[in-house]
């Protein structure tokens, strides 16, 4: 009888807590953002930008032969997130990441040439130093995993959707 | 105890029906204190009366700033210029925040030099640990709250911590942000939280004064009192103490207000956030830095334990070992004073914290001894050495000898290694082995020979 009533009134607490809890969580206006378009008609080869995505930076990197030769050329079996570039692209010209570091949220720097882009030339994270390859690859620092593409679609060719 | 003896028939009155002069008299007049006490027990009081400063000044601040990730930034700029004292509150609530913490460090250093953590006060420590994880708690959130770049920052990695937890970590820290990443969900909310934990933090503090006052205050000989010989009432001769230690370290508190007010900030901080642009090297205030650097000792993976989940682990197990420290500790001699061996080691786990403290500060791959440019020099062969030899077809990786440098994080494993080690390891076994000092019969003993402990 007790039992009875006792988890009687825990579930009630529980049940009488929860919007409480879930009204914490992304609210429908927030949600409603996620999706953006850019625009790469003026991207050059070599150059990256950078777009918004979800209060996020999103990195799109249009990668040189040399790029694209050192990205498909790593043995995989080496990487800690194991990944050949093909699966990481749509496009292999074109790369699409979101640009936060996978270990604890910064933005990596290389999307500036002038910046430090770390020992595999493609992005490192100044926070706590991992290194990533011209394919996104965590190759070296504390991170555990790739940098994230995002789910995206080329709507033509110059037009991507991502989100 | 009998009821103090009232004059004012008012109060007496009053008192009949609710008895809190009589309550009052008992716990803050007549309350038989250790009369030995010495000045590392002021830091109790004084982090009362900081906890005071910080809800009167941040009520006060509060009505002044705005709470959106828009106009954070300036409201906190206008706080500094044009509101009317504006820069004194905050000045002293930021600053506050620093002197909280080094008072209540202190304090709990205090405890652990002492052993006042030892029965009968495991309760009383284990409501201090508390009152410390809500302070790390309110603190962190309050530094956000001006929305420049280390506040925004400070949030993003800080947050990221919960993304370590196995399957459910995502979901959490997108639950905590109330979005996709730190934005004006997270600063709401963390000003609705800063604003109400102070006053769970004072709850907590009352708990912790109740623990206090079943037993009574442990002191620097660390043996119980064992009769009104030994004890003096709080008033007037703590208050009057008290008071005093109150008033130096306000001194020091306001130099640190008008003189040096931004020394115990970052810069960065003057920045406004920008969630596309992290600054070149993310610090947390000072207080935090050792934990920070037990965050980033684990750069490597144990088994299945990637090493994000480690030092997550690590950080919180750092302030969790306290609450099992009564029992870690074996010795039952509370008072370091009498303990000659664990007298040196304590020394070392200051020195340790420091140093752990000074790591945090520091980018963990900094080379420790070497010149930037040597290791620039030795890196620059290697990789000339592994293009050689990638080129010719072989495995660059493995035909080349990697530079090896002591860097920053070496340092901070070794640190968080001892830290554990001291706690874990050293504890259990000192208090079995260690030989230590006679221990006084009384309090009163030492003093005058024969006092209370033969007189009785």
């Amino acid at each position: 009888m007790y039992l009875a009533t006792g988890a009687f009134g825990a579930l009630g607490a529980a049940l009488a807590v929860w919007p409480l809890i879930d009204s914490m969580n992304p609210a429908a206006d927030t949600l409603a953002l996620s999706t953006i378009e850019a625009d790469l008609s003026a991207v050059e080869t070599g150059q990256r930008i950078t777009v918004k995505w979800r209060g996020s930076p999103v990195f799109i990197d249009r990668r040189t032969d040399k790029q694209l030769q050192e990205a498909e050329a790593v043995d995989v079996s080496r990487l800690r997130d194991p990944q050949t570039d093909a699966e990481r692209v749509i496009k292999p010209e074109w790369l699409v990441l979101v640009g936060i570091c996978t270990h604890l949220g910064c933005v990596p720097l290389g999307q500036k040439p002038t910046d430090d882009r770390g020992d595999w030339g493609g992005w490192f994270c100044p926070c706590h130093g991992s290194h990533y390859d011209t394919s996104g690859r965590i190759r070296k620092g504390p991170a555990p995993t790739n940098l994230v593409v995002p789910v995206y679609e080329f709507l033509d060719d110059s037009t991507v959707k991502i989100g | 105890m009998a009821a103090p003896t009232m004059n004012n028939r008012m109060i007496k009155w009053f008192d009949d029906r609710l008895p809190i002069f009589t309550f009052m008299h008992h716990e803050l007049h007549e309350y038989p204190t250790p009369k030995n006490l010495s000045y590392w027990w002021n830091f109790g009081s004084l982090a009362g009366i900081m906890l005071v400063v910080m809800i009167v000044t941040g009520i006060v601040l509060a009505m002044h700033y705005t709470a959106d990730a828009n106009l954070a930034f300036g409201s906190v700029e206008r706080i500094m210029r044009d509101v009317n004292y504006g820069w004194l509150l905050r000045y002293i609530h930021s600053n506050g925040g620093s002197m909280f913490f080094i008072v209540v460090y202190i304090h709990v250093f205090r405890g652990l030099y002492y052993g006042s953590y030892k029965s009968p006060r495991e309760v009383l420590w284990w409501l201090g640990i508390i009152i410390l994880l809500l302070m790390m708690a309110t603190a962190f959130m309050g530094y956000v709250l001006p929305w420049g770049q280390m506040s925004f920052w400070g949030a993003t990695v800080i947050t990221n911590l919960f993304s370590a937890i196995p399957l459910v970590g995502d979901s959490i820290v997108t639950w905590l942000w109330g979005g996709f990443s730190v934005d004006d969900p997270t600063l709401n909310r963390f000003f609705s939280l800063h604003y109400l934990l102070p006053f769970v933090i004072v709850g907590v503090v009352v708990l912790h004064l109740w623990a206090l006052h079943v037993h009574g205050s442990n002191n620097p000989k660390g043996i119980d009192m064992k009769g009104p010989q030994d004890s003096i009432p709080f008033h007037p001769y703590y208050t009057v103490k008290d008071l005093f230690g109150a008033a130096l370290f306000f001194v020091v508190y306001a130099v640190f207000i008008f003189f040096f007010p931004d020394y115990l900030g970052h810069p960065d901080n003057y920045i406004p956030a920008n969630p596309l642009v992290t600054p070149a090297h993310i610090v947390p205030e000072w207080y935090f830095l050792p934990f920070y650097a037990v965050l980033r000792a684990f750069d490597f993976d144990i088994w299945f334990m990637p090493a994000k989940l480690l030092g997550v682990i690590a950080m919180f197990a750092s302030i969790l070992v306290l609450f099992v420290l009564p029992w870690l500790d074996t010795s039952r001699v509370r008072s370091g004073t009498f303990r000659p061996v664990f007298k040196w080691f304590f020394i070392i786990l200051i020195i340790d914290c420091v140093v752990l403290g000074y790591v945090g500060a520091k980018a963990p791959n900094d080379p420790l001894i070497a010149s930037q440019e040597s290791v620039q020099a030795a890196n620059d062969e290697y990789n000339a050495c592994v293009a050689k030899a990638d080129a010719a077809g072989k495995n660059g990786e493995e035909e080349c000898d990697k530079p090896f440098f002591v860097q920053y994080v070496h340092l901070g494993q070794l640190t968080t290694a001892y830290y554990f080690f001291h706690f874990l390891l050293l504890l259990p076994i000192l208090g079995r082995t260690e030989r230590t000092l006679p221990l006084p019969t009384s309090i009163s003993e030492p003093v005058t020979k024969g006092g209370a402990g033969a007189g009785q």
